[in-house]
Formats: structure tokens, C-alpha cells, sequence
């Protein structure tokens, strides 16, 4: 039953399935995962197309175990990846805080529906921004990218493996009910079109590789089970060997390293849009599905001559702080419209740091917030005096 | 750190090439039964035909979780009670390896109870060793699984109100295709036990009943290991093949040992690669008849 990994050409699908063909793309080749909605037919469609790739598929008992089993699987070498929403998500974040702590690369889809807990199973919703962020408990750095549309659910699941294996981490794609569920045209390009990223791999002798040392860019090159290097692999505090350091300044030497490898790298991790916004006066910043209302709005709103531009943020986390810093005094306000009652626009305040308003545009989830409550903001913020 | 290696004895250890000699001194009591089952499970894979590269160790957290700390192989040491799950992973995506979890009956069977018995149930072709000590002995001494009825914890100040588990008759019923329980002064079977375990296909799980004098012994009177040892030993019945479910652990009148299940079935990845083939014939092997059934319902 074999099949082809790239389906290279043009698709209408949905943008769970589009995932798992990123994915697939990508070089995944084990997914283990646990069935709910709104991320269900992410996990149908990789039990179907995995073992046409020689891949594995397997249907863990929850999504505690779907997350320990594909960490598994990465240092077994092969990609890994997982699918949820909110509820799974939630269980999930024990186990991505030993990838975290272990730097194990993989890559977990949240399919965000409306919470708290069992919420609306089958409405959009965008409330586990700062849950992929601060969820899971301790010190560290998470990388997150947001898709808009199926198209991006494709290329942005590449995106996420490459980022995995660049930084040696989870990282989350924080999608949503529409953006999953929505049908539209996806452009598969040829595999040799596709950039594909691999861990770097140890090259020092058996003897002297140490699994945590810092490698080019700071990350350590890692080996994987069956090489033979006999590392061990801990979620305690540890040292460059590996080995557990239960005292202060481990924990210092080694939380450093995860903030340094992800914060010394911003310019190789950070991604977003610009879209008119060289003399926008007010700038909307919107991410996920979210940024489709926004774009329809600031197009409208130009329409009718207001100065406004968009930020599109691909990659959420981390956040782009430089940039916002240095566009805060020269705009009047920036907007944001979010499907929580206030999470990302807490991160932009916090950058912007008064030096201009920033407004928040909040529905708490079940629908997509329309794009005439933006342009709405965006007049009230036009309007506003100096 | 050099008095240290000073009073280090000079000559190597037979299991060193087995062993992270620079971790040692290891976090154990003196007494614990943890060793006993880290000497057997170094002594079956010395014997073992499978070269090293390819055998894993996977713990979760709590006392025996701290083994694959210990050991010179690729070796994990997961989150509490996600070992199996971890191992699953580790396993399905590189089949020629041989996985072996290590860990304690609370970290196995309380918190990883639900992993476990799935596990057992698809047949994950992992070794899981479960070391049993009745209690948590990394806190201090809790309520486990294990923890007999009646017993002394320090969250059962009174006795314990819990009916404990019966890990094997629980593994045998999950579908595990090599249960076998023994105490960590059965050490000769109990390495053979742990061989087997691991040269059988399919989910197999060895339970080794061990002192824990610190935290356990203590609080019900029987403070040093070597009388918790014999405490155990004494009270042991070998009865192999005995039905998994008649295996009690009965501290009055018999803690029934041996080998209990040893049968051959298809693992998980047997059958995802049989299914992904086309080779099984549709379900129902017995289809309805459509035709029956509508008329049935004309009529």
C-alpha cells in the first residue's frame, strides 16, 4: 500500500487534513494521538496515510500518553507529532514540559475550540495562547506558530518540524476550529521545493559527547536511541552529561541554555506579515483565524481611506518585542482582535509599554469575531485625540 | 569527593561495564530491595543476545524510577507514571530495539495503571520490570497500589483502608503474554524470570517483591531489611502456572511466587503490519446478510 509522502499539486481540503499532509511533508513518520474535536481528522487522516509512507500510527488511551509516546518516538529518530484541542492540550502539558526539559523535537497540533473545559467541542475559539506559553510548569521558552488559513496549516506544520529540529524542542501549532475545518484550495509544491530541516547529529566520539553541551547556535547535536552513544535522558534538573544536578546552580546553567538557544536565535525563529502598514496610523496585530478578519478589515476600512495596516503574527511565541517596540511611537494605537476575552494583547501591552493605546477587540469564543467590529475599533481609534 | 575515592574499593565490579560508574554512590537506602533487581537486570542483560546499542531502559519517577540513571545504555527517565507510554513511542518507531521499563509499583500501577493495562492489551513488545516495595518510598513512605489492607503508611496513619492490587492477575488478564512474580532474595529466578521476560515477544511483566526497611518496614515494625527479606522469602509459595488471579499476595497465609503466564501472541506491530498489508479478511469474518435483512424488514 505504498503512496507518495509530498502529493505535490493542487487541493481542496480542510485544514486538519492539510496538517497531516505538511506533516507528512515534513518527514513525519510517527503520530500518536488520541480522537476530539475539532482535531479529530487529523489523526484519521495519519492512521490512513502513515503506513502508506512506512510510518506508524497508534491510538493511545488519552493524550498524557500520546505526548509521552511521541517524545518516545523522537528519540527513537523518527519525526513525531500529535493532534488536540483544549482538553487533550491541557493533559498534553506534562509531558511537553519533559520535551521541553529533555529538548526533544516534535510537534503538537491544538485545534483550539471555546473553554473552559469541555466548552463548545465544536466552535472556534483562541483561548490556549498563553496555555502553550505558561502552561506547563517551570522556566522555559516555547515556540508557537499560528495558521490563518489551510494553506498555512500545510506550510506552517513544516514550518513547526523544522523549527522542532532546528531548536530541539515541542513546538506547538496553535490552529483553530475554522482554520482546521474550513475547506480551500492547498498548493503542495514538489518535494524538492520543500525546505526540510533535520537535529543536528553528534560528530565527536562515543567518549566525549556530551548530550546537553551547546553546539553551532547553541543547540547540542543530538544522537538518538541505537546510535550508541548510551546517553541518558532526564526530566530532572541536569548538567551537559545529562546527569541530574539537584542544586542551584544547575538549574541556572541549564535553564539558561533553553532561554539562550530560542532567545539568541529570534532572527531565525520570528515571523510575521506586514500589510500597508508603511503611513498606517493605526495598526490591527491579529493572528490565526483571527488575522482574516483583520485583513478583511484594514482592505475595507483602506477602502474608505483610513490609514490602518496589519501585523500578521506567524510566529506567536516568541513574540516579536523589538519590532513592537519600535512601531509603538509611530502609530496612534494598535488593535487587536482575539477569540479570548484578552490573552496576546496582554504580551503586546506589555511590549509597547504605554508608548501608544493598545485596544483589544474580545469575543470569548463560538464565533469569529467579524471584521466590522475591527474597522469599528479602528475608526474610535482614529477619532481618538492626541 | 576524594575521601570519597579513597574509600572506593580498588577492584572493578563485574556489572561496572553495565553501570555509570561515575553516578555511583547511588540515592538508595541501605537495605532497599532496589539493587537486588538492578543486579538481576544487569546479570539477563549480560546473557542477552541483543546487542547493546539496541536495548533502551525507560523509568518514570519515584525510587526504582532513578535506575535508568544508573544504567550504561541509552536510558529514560520520563515523567511519573509515563514511562510505558514513553516506551511505546520509543518502541514502535524502532522495532529492533528492546525496551525495558523499570520502575515502582505506585509510578507503574497507580498513576501509569491506565498505560498499563493498554499497554498489555495492544501487546507493545516492551519488558516491564515493576519493582514492589508497597509503598512510596521517594516521599517518604505513602499509600500505594500495593500497600496491603491494614498496613501502616504515613497517609494510612491508621491502617490502611485500600483492597491493593493484584499486579499480576491484572497484567495476565490485560493480555500480557509473560507474568511472573518473585522476592528479591529469589534472585537466581528471578534473573532467569527477567531473561525470559525479555526474550519473549509481546508485553511482559516480572514483579519483584523488595524491602523498603526505611520507609516501609519502619512504620510497621520490622525495621531491618534482612528481616523484611526473610519476612517476605518465608511466606513465599512457588507455584508456577498457577492462575494469575489465585496469585495472592498473603501475608498470613501464602505470598504465592513463580512464573504464572507464558503464552505466545501477536504483537502490535505484528498486527499493524498485517492490517496495513490487506491481509485480514473483512469484520465480521461471519458477514449479515443484507438481503436476509431487508426482506425481514419488507416482511
Amino acid at each position: 500500500m505504498a503512496g507518495k509522502a509530498v502529493l505535490t499539486g493542487t487541493h481542496f481540503m480542510n485544514g486538519d487534513e492539510a496538517c497531516c499532509e505538511g506533516a507528512l511533508a515534513a518527514g513525519c513518520r510517527f503520530f500518536a494521538g488520541y480522537p476530539i474535536t475539532p482535531a479529530t481528522e487529523v489523526a484519521e487522516r495519519m492512521s490512513r496515510r502513515l503506513p502508506q509512507v512506512g510510518g506508524v500510527f497508534v491510538q493511545m488511551e488519552d493524550e498524557i500518553a500520546s505526548m509521552a509516546a511521541i517524545l518516545g518516538g523522537s528519540w527513537g529518530g523518527a519525526k513525531s507529532m500529535t493532534s488536540t484541542s483544549g482538553p487533550g492540550y491541557s493533559l498534553m502539558l506534562e509531558n511537553i514540559g519533559l520535551g521541553l526539559c529533555t529538548e526533544t523535537p516534535c510537534v503538537v497540533c491544538n485545534v483550539q475550540r471555546a473553554g473552559p473545559s469541555t466548552g463548545l467541542p465544536t466552535l472556534v475559539g483562541q483561548g490556549d495562547m498563553m496555555q502553550a506559553r505558561w502552561g506547563s510548569h517551570g522556566v522555559y521558552e516555547v515556540i508557537a506558530v499560528a495558521p490563518a488559513s489551510p494553506q498555512e496549516m500545510f506550510d506552517f506544520t513544516i514550518k513547526a518540524f523544522n523549527l522542532s529540529e532546528e531548536f530541539r524542542l515541542p513546538v506547538t501549532i496553535l490552529a483553530d476550529e475554522v482554520v482546521g475545518h474550513m475547506n480551500e484550495r492547498v498548493v503542495v509544491p514538489p518535494a524538492d521545493q520543500i525546505v526540510v530541516k533535520d537535529r543536528l547529529k553528534p560528530t565527536v566520539p562515543k567518549e566525549s559527547y556530551l548530550p546537553y553541551q551547546p553546539g553551532p547556535y547553541g543547540v547540542a547535536p543530538m544522537a538518538n536511541a541505537g546510535d550508541g552513544y548510551y546517553m541518558h535522558v532526564t526530566g530532572l534538573t541536569h548538567d551537559e552529561r545529562g546527569y541530574p544536578g539537584m542544586d542551584a546552580a544547575t538549574q541556572v546553567e541549564m535553564t539558561t541554555r533553553l532561554r539562550d538557544k530560542i532567545q539568541n536565535n529570534l532572527e531565525r525563529i520570528l515571523d510575521y506579515d506586514t500589510v500597508m502598514l508603511d503611513d498606517a496610523e493605526v495598526a490591527v496585530v491579529a493572528y490565526g483565524i483571527s488575522a482574516r478578519s483583520a485583513r478583511g478589515a484594514v482592505l475595507a476600512a483602506r477602502e474608505r481611506g483610513l490609514k490602518v495596516g496589519l501585523i500578521k503574527l506567524n510566529v506567536v511565541w516568541p513574540f516579536p518585542e523589538q519590532f513592537f517596540r519600535e512601531l509603538a511611537p509611530k502609530v496612534k494605537a494598535m488593535i487587536m482582535p482575539e477569540i479570548n476575552l484578552g490573552q496576546m494583547v496582554l504580551e503586546l501591552e506589555r511590549v509597547v509599554g504605554g508608548r501608544c493605546p493598545v485596544e483589544l477587540v474580545a469575543h470569548p469564543g463560538g464565533a469569529i469575531i467579524t471584521p466590522d467590529r475591527i474597522i469599528k475599533a479602528v475608526q474610535a481609534a482614529l477619532e481618538e485625540k492626541p | 569527593m576524594s575521601a570519597q575515592a579513597q574509600a572506593a574499593p580498588q577492584a572493578a565490579h563485574p556489572q561496572d561495564e553495565l553501570l555509570r560508574t561515575d553516578r555511583i554512590p547511588h540515592i538508595w537506602c541501605s537495605g532497599c530491595g532496589i539493587g537486588i533487581a538492578f543486579g538481576s537486570l544487569m546479570a539477563a542483560i549480560a546473557k542477552c543476545d541483543t546487542p547493546r546499542d539496541d536495548i533502551s531502559v525507560v523509568s518514570g519517577i519515584g525510587c526504582t524510577g532513578r535506575l535508568a540513571g544508573y544504567i550504561h545504555l541509552d536510558s529514560f527517565h520520563t515523567t511519573h507514571g509515563r514511562a510505558i507510554p514513553f516506551a511505546t513511542g520509543l518502541h514502535l518507531t524502532r522495532p529492533q530495539n528492546k525496551v525495558i521499563v523499570a520502575s515502582g509499583d505506585g509510578d507503574l500501577l497507580a498513576i501509569g495503571g491506565n498505560h498499563f493495562i493498554h499497554a498489555a492489551r495492544r501487546n507493545v513488545d516492551l519488558t516491564v520490570i515493576c519493582v514492589n516495595n508497597f509503598n512510596y518510598g521517594m516521599t517518604g513512605g505513602q499509600l500505594a497500589p500495593s500497600t496491603p489492607f491494614g498496613a501502616k503508611t504515613t497517609t494510612t496513619p491508621m491502617g490502611s483502608p485500600d483492597e491493593p492490587f493484584n499486579f499480576c492477575a491484572l497484567a495476565a488478564a490485560c493480555g500480557a503474554t509473560y507474568v511472573a512474580r518473585w522476592t528479591a532474595l529469589h534472585i537466581r529466578r528471578l534473573t532467569t524470570a527477567i531473561s525470559e521476560a525479555m526474550n519473549k515477544k509481546g508485553f511482559s511483566f516480572v514483579e519483584v517483591i523488595a524491602p523498603c526497611p526505611t520507609a516501609f518496614g519502619r512504620r510497621n515494625k520490622i525495621r531491618r531489611s534482612l528481616d523484611l527479606l526473610r519476612f517476605y522469602y518465608e511466606r513465599s509459595v512457588v507455584k508456577n502456572h498457577l492462575a494469575p488471579g489465585e496469585a495472592t499476595i498473603d501475608f498470613d497465609n501464602k505470598l504465592v511466587v513463580g512464573k504464572f503466564v507464558d503464552i505466545e501472541r501477536p504483537t502490535y506491530l505484528d498486527q499493524y503490519d498485517m492490517v496495513n498489508r490487506g491481509e485480514l479478511e473483512a469484520w465480521p469474518a461471519t458477514g449479515v446478510d443484507a438481503s436476509a435483512a431487508g426482506q425481514r424488514k419488507a416482511g
